[in-house]
């Protein structure tokens, strides 16, 4: 979206080195005996300035990928290789360290925001707070810099909105709050965690828009991580697929959506409802479920639902590999998978099929 | 979808009920824009709905701001309008405040005794009539609501804090704190306190000040509850959003406890502060009844029915009236805890429709 991106390659490295880097991240929860590898090798980076959507289906990893930047993740999880915010080691990093990088360095925007502002404190208290946790404002200051926030945020009236509770905002308002809070410490980098999914549709392209905006003023780099493509469309420089924990492709948007060279990705756009279709509307859809996370995984993960599985898919996972300069697939058939028609690989049943 | 699908509108036959046409009046009120159908649009008249928003929470959109109003105010609100939960605390004033003033004006009253008035029905100068040794029972029962209210309040401060210290300790770090804590907490439930603080007795009765002693001792055996609770509060309270989203901005952990979990898990932790008030008043009216609260020359209500038990039926004035302030203030505790209840969570409250 800026010059800062262009150049950047693959992996988001710049010349100063990218702001956020995953090295072979990965994370298992055990619980009651039972592991669960949530995420098995996830490597990528964000350069400055630089758009970033991470997409898949639930439980594919995503959120748990951000989390772990944050090191927000929940004490039953055991976390492996690296995650560098910055430059600096995240990964076993003690929570006092870590929340002198939260709010600063990185910042959050949750899913809901019915749940993610404090129910008993006025919107201005929540904004001044987190200004306060990592800057000199006095008072006074602090709530001149909240009153800008909002407005940047796209809140009219902002001055009377500070002393109202988050329970009188609707959900796009209060979204467009949690974005002014993560905005109040110019963070380097935002982390968007299906930051409209909550919301209405008419709602979810004002509050992109209001995300666009912050980015511009911060300067921030943004992880946008959804389900939805459409989403990812309009705002992503760089696009990341993840299934089972890992990432099976990458690329350009215009990669990702013109050129998808993974058979999950064809899926995942054929899914998408089109005003335009000649087939009557009907969807195609991916059969099956994801597979569930708790044995090592022998193969592709993807193969049980793949309409293009060989042998071979059975039996070695695929590894991320270039397909051009920009865009990397981790198919054993990704030089074929890409040439073919998008939204033609899946079928369109009629009915609806478990 | 099939072809002959098309957009339903005001135009559409099935759309226009029966008897209706689009001339109708009836009818043309649907094109008025929704905005002046009811609130649920975003931009609105903060001051047209602060004019109409007299009552919480009416029944229009679930986007609208009725009024500017945090959760105490609101919950402030639902309680000056419970008027069984205002009689309780205007009774609960009217004695404290009685209790209060007396004793300052009047010190020592419940020691002095009138040689000339030994069992004299109450009158305008014995109020509360007069006991065997010529104590004026009206003194002696404020003195003992006195006490009683001491009791009350160091028992629910001290339990509270040591409550709220355990539970929050035990709900936000869980694991192996939590389950040392709470086996803490189990022990402590399991001594009988009654039993404990009739061994203790003795020690107690030649303390320099029984009340306060006695206080700390119940209030040591009674904050159990209290933190079962705030731990029950704080372990769902971990899981909000809200607070993960408090962490994501870099709030310390002491700040997280203290400024996001604590202020709302308040309700219950209000509402059960009144309750071990009322609980406190109770046994220590069962300690002094047994004979082994307070002691004499100090006074309690309790103490007070231990020595007008056996007047019940000649003398009743003896027994009745420290026995109807007794059960006064407890009702009125009890009243008021319930109100505090259904104000802060009004999905409890008794009068719902």
């Amino acid at each position: 979206m800026t010059d800062a991106t262009t150049t950047a390659d693959l992996n988001g490295t710049t010349a100063e080195g990218p702001l956020l880097a995953f090295d072979n991240l990965t994370v298992t929860f055990t619980s009651d005996g039972a592991t669960v590898y949530a995420i098995r090798g996830v490597t990528f980076s964000i350069a400055r300035e630089e758009v970033v959507g991470l997409v898949g289906e639930s439980g594919s990893g995503k959120s748990v990928t951000s989390l772990a930047a944050m090191g927000l993740l929940a004490k039953n999880a055991t976390v492996g290789g690296s995650v560098k915010v910055l430059g600096r080691e995240v990964v076993g990093l003690k929570e006092k360290d870590l929340s002198k990088i939260r709010g600063t360095d990185v910042a959050m925007i949750f899913q809901d925001p019915l749940t993610a502002l404090n129910p008993v404190y006025t919107v201005g208290w929540q904004i001044i707070e987190a200004l306060q946790a990592h800057r000199d404002f006095n008072d006074e200051q602090a709530k001149a810099e909240a009153i800008r926030l909002l407005t940047l945020a796209g809140i009219p009236r902002p001055e009377d909105r500070l002393s109202s509770y988050p329970h009188e905002f609707s959900g796009g308002m209060r979204q467009r709050v949690v974005i002014a809070i993560a905005m109040a410490n110019q963070p380097q980098i935002i982390l968007a965690d299906e930051p409209t999914t909550a919301l209405d549709v008419t709602v979810q392209a004002q509050v992109m828009r209001t995300l666009q905006l912050a980015l511009e003023e911060t300067k921030s780099s943004l992880l946008l991580i959804t389900h939805d493509l459409g989403v990812i469309a309009g705002i992503a420089d760089r696009v990341l697929v993840m299934y089972a924990g890992r990432i099976v492709e990458s690329g350009t948007a215009e990669d990702i959506f013109y050129q998808p060279a993974m058979p999950y990705t064809h899926g995942l756009l054929g899914s998408i409802p089109s005003v335009d279709s000649d087939d009557g509307g009907k969807l195609a859809q991916v059969p099956g479920n994801p597979p569930v996370l708790t044995d090592a995984v022998v193969g592709c993960p993807f193969a049980p639902r793949c309409p293009m599985r060989q042998a071979v898919c059975l039996e070695s996972e695929p590894s991320l590999q270039p397909v051009s300069d920009t865009h990397s697939s981790a198919c054993h058939f990704a030089s074929e998978v890409i040439t073919l028609p998008i939204g033609q690989m899946f079928a369109v049943d009629d009915e609806v099929t478990p | 979808m099939t072809e002959q699908f098309h957009e339903p509108g005001p135009g559409d036959p099935k759309y226009q009920r029966p008897g209706h046409t689009l001339d109708d009046p009836e009818f043309a009120r649907l094109d008025v824009p929704l905005d002046e159908v009811d609130g649920t649009v975003e931009e609105h008249d903060p001051e047209r709905y602060a004019e109409e928003g007299r009552g919480e929470l009416r029944a229009t959109g679930a986007n609208e701001a009725v009024k500017s109003r945090g959760q105490w105010n609101q919950a402030f609100r639902r309680f000056a309008h419970d008027k069984t939960a205002m009689a309780g605390l205007i009774l609960f004033v009217l004695l404290a405040g009685t209790a209060l003033v007396n004793v300052l004006l009047n010190p020592g009253g419940y020691t002095v005794s009138y040689s000339n008035a030994y069992l004299v029905p109450p009158s305008w100068q014995h109020p509360f009539g007069t006991t065997l040794i010529g104590i004026d029972l009206f003194q002696a029962c404020m003195r003992g609501l006195i006490v009683d209210l001491q009791v009350a309040f160091i028992v629910a401060g001290v339990s509270t804090i040591i409550g709220i210290g355990v539970g929050a300790t035990a709900g936000f770090f869980g694991g192996k704190i939590d389950a040392a804590l709470m086996q803490f907490v189990n022990l402590i439930l399991m001594v009988p306190t009654l039993v404990v603080l009739i061994v203790l007795s003795n020690t107690l009765k030649s303390s320099s000040n029984t009340t306060v002693v006695l206080a700390l001792l119940v209030a040591a055996l009674s904050w159990t509850y209290m933190s079962r609770l705030v731990r029950a509060e704080f372990l769902s309270l971990r899981k909000r959003d809200f607070i993960e989203a408090a962490r994501a901005i870099g709030a310390s952990r002491r700040r997280i406890i203290f400024r996001h979990m604590l202020p709302n898990a308040m309700g219950p932790i209000a509402v059960n502060t009144t309750l071990t008030m009322a609980g406190a008043v109770l046994l220590e009216s069962t300690l002094s009844f047994l004979g082994l609260g307070i002691q004499p020359p100090d006074v309690s209500l309790g103490r007070l029915l231990f020595d007008g038990q056996s007047y019940a039926t000649i003398d009743w004035w003896v027994f009745a009236f420290p026995a109807g302030i007794l059960l006064a203030l407890i009702l009125s505790i009890f009243v008021v805890g319930d109100g505090l209840q259904a104000a802060v969570d009004p999905r409890k409250s008794r009068n719902r429709k």
